[in-house]
């Protein structure tokens, strides 16, 4: 591919970027490692979507509306 | 369903929001003013093109780039939490807070993580001016991310440009500008985002002590100090205004809050500041006279930091709590009691969405209707009362008296500790004897946990001090939460605790690491 290319320059930019890293290397792996412990347990085991069980906006509603008006103090 | 089922799920999940926004937020100031003192510093460098100030700007840009990999996304966790122990609030505050957050992740990913590349992979590929733009872009766009963050949390502390809709069951947008540009919500980005520019600056001028301590790469330590110091004082003073401002906004939208900040029991005209005092017990605090063992006070200036005004009246704990006819001040049991009537609606428009009956529904609808004037008044007169109709006692409105009046205190007192070491270094710095005063350098270094301790004391301020609400006088926490497990969100209390702490160990870890091995040496010709 040609290096006028702009899309061509932008990978090579952030590929040679990427490539020269030293201490960059250790910090992505942080991160790396963090966002699949966020993702891949903490939310897929451990954090389900209460609301995401309702198939509609209504359904939702009429939950809630069931919640905030079945508390007795 | 009894409200005391709900409270050990509460519990769990204040405490682990608590702890999740504590540990998020040890990252995020740092963030945000360090940006800018980079971006002062790259400046400099494009202006003069010493290559001694690209590499003073490449060492903090490392420290800033530890930072920001270690902090980012921590604060998803947040949002994880709203839509599982949090799902009825998630749902009541409706797209007040979906817009902000949804800005928010756009423009964060976008602007950040495009010109951080640019920042970092940048040098020698870009032109000097284009990598300077895009430095400044980051720092800016860290604090833009900030904005609609603290716009959702402003919002909660005090509901502006918003409708209840009885259909819905959830609060909807009726004026964008009114949600952005509320008096809350200016005063609190200002605030909030000023705090991480002094916590910023306190780092840099700490890290750079050090170097001076060790006779180290002297002369990027002294010149990092003067730019941080400048801005530290700059934003230091600022502070002071904001919180001032910040001050007069609880006075009118939070007096509970206020009032707790300030343990102050019995209204009066004129009400006298408390500068420091040591708290009796719980049991013991019934007045103004015997709230502490001993206090110094100053006569009038918390009349003057509330309204402006050094006779106007404060409101005292008990004024709100039993009310106060002559002030206007009604009672909590009166406003608990108004609430049911609110919430007694709501449930007359489930029954009747359960019967199919459409006449009886359209009654509730047209009273929360602000567009009548039978509407105006259920709002003004029961629905703005909606969330005390969830609390059992009037008691229940108090936040932790000692926890705020404490939190307020070491905030306030270290802002004013922060002016002070700020223009004591750029006196010594400007006489050149800076390096001779061994001792301030070693104060300077210890005071950077002490602008951590501020920071969180101050948002403790802002969150304790709100309690019970999630949402101001509409949601307390009791109903807000989701009717989960207890038992599960204490698991994820304990996950979190052990990934944020080993975050924060590697964090000071690898920053301590490359703090000793400092910046680049200069090349040789």
């Amino acid at each position: 591919m040609s290096g006028h290319n702009p899309i061509y320059r932008v990978y090579r930019f952030y590929a040679d970027g990427f490539r020269s890293m030293t201490l960059g290397r250790t910090l992505w792996g942080l991160i790396l490692l963090k966002l699949f412990i966020m993702f891949a347990v903490l939310r897929l085991f451990f954090f389900p979507d209460i609301l995401g069980q309702f198939k509609t906006e209504e359904a939702k509603s009429d939950h809630v509306l069931e919640q905030l008006t079945d508390i007795q103090p | 369903m009894e409200v005391n089922d709900f409270m050990s799920v509460v519990d769990w999940s204040r405490a682990q929001f608590a702890m999740t926004a504590i540990y998020h937020w040890l990252f995020v100031p740092l963030t945000l003013g360090l940006g800018f003192i980079i971006a002062f510093m790259e400046t400099i460098y494009y202006k003069t093109g010493d290559e001694f100030w690209k590499r003073t700007t490449k060492f903090w840009m490392r420290l800033f780039g530890i930072n920001f990999a270690i902090g980012v996304a921590t604060g998803i966790i947040l949002e994880f939490e709203f839509g599982t122990n949090w799902s009825n609030y998630s749902h009541f505050v409706g797209d007040i807070f979906g817009a902000p957050l949804a800005i928010e992740g756009i423009m964060a990913f976008f602007m950040e993580s495009t010109f951080i590349a640019i920042m970092f992979f940048g040098w020698n590929k870009v032109s000097k001016g284009f990598h300077l733009a895009a430095t400044w872009l980051t720092a800016i766009g860290a604090n833009l991310s900030a904005l609609w963050i603290l716009v959702a949390n402003a919002w909660m502390q005090y509901p502006a440009g918003t409708a209840f809709s009885v259909e819905t069951a959830r609060n909807e947008m009726t004026s964008f500008w009114d949600v952005l540009l509320s008096p809350v919500a200016i005063d609190k980005f200002l605030h909030t985002t000023t705090s991480g520019y002094v916590l910023a600056s306190v780092f840099v001028v700490g890290v750079s002590a050090w170097f001076l301590l060790r006779r180290r790469d002297r002369r990027m330590a002294r010149c990092s100090m003067v730019i941080a110091s400048v801005f530290g004082l700059v934003s230091a003073v600022f502070l002071a205004f904001t919180g001032d401002s910040s001050g007069v906004d609880i006075a009118r939208t939070q007096p509970m809050k206020l009032a707790a900040m300030e343990a102050h029991y019995d209204g009066e005209h004129g009400a006298p500041l408390v500068a420091f005092g040591i708290l009796r017990p719980e049991a013991g605090r019934t007045n103004n006279d015997d709230a502490f063992y001993w206090k110094i006070q100053i006569p009038k200036l918390l009349s003057v930091m509330s309204f402006h005004d050094a006779d106007a009246f404060v409101p005292g704990i008990n004024d709100l709590l039993d009310g106060n006819p002559e002030q206007g001040i009604l009672s909590t049991r009166e406003k608990i009691d108004r609430g049911r009537v609110a919430i007694g609606e709501l449930a007359v428009y489930r029954d009747a969405k359960q019967r199919g009956d459409t006449a009886a529904m359209q009654a509730v609808i047209g009273k929360f209707d602000a567009s009548t004037a039978e509407g105006r008044t259920f709002l003004d007169e029961y629905y703005r009362y909606f969330g005390y109709g969830y609390l059992s006692s009037p008691g229940q409105t108090v936040p932790d008296v000692p926890l705020v009046f404490y939190s307020f205190r070491v905030m306030v007192g270290a802002g004013i500790y922060f002016i002070a070491l700020f223009a004591v270094l750029l006196v010594l710095l400007y006489r050149r004897t800076i390096e001779h005063r061994r001792w301030l350098l070693w104060v300077t270094l210890w005071s950077i946990p002490l602008a951590y301790i501020a920071s969180q004391a101050g948002w403790i301020v802002a969150e304790v001090g709100r309690q019970p609400w999630v949402v101001q006088n509409l949601l307390p926490t009791v109903a807000a939460v989701s009717r989960i497990d207890a038992g599960s969100v204490m698991v994820t209390f304990f996950i979190f605790v052990a990934l944020f702490t080993t975050l924060l160990i590697a964090e000071v870890m690898i920053m301590t690491r490359q703090i000793r091995i400092g910046p680049d040496k200069p090349e040789k010709k």
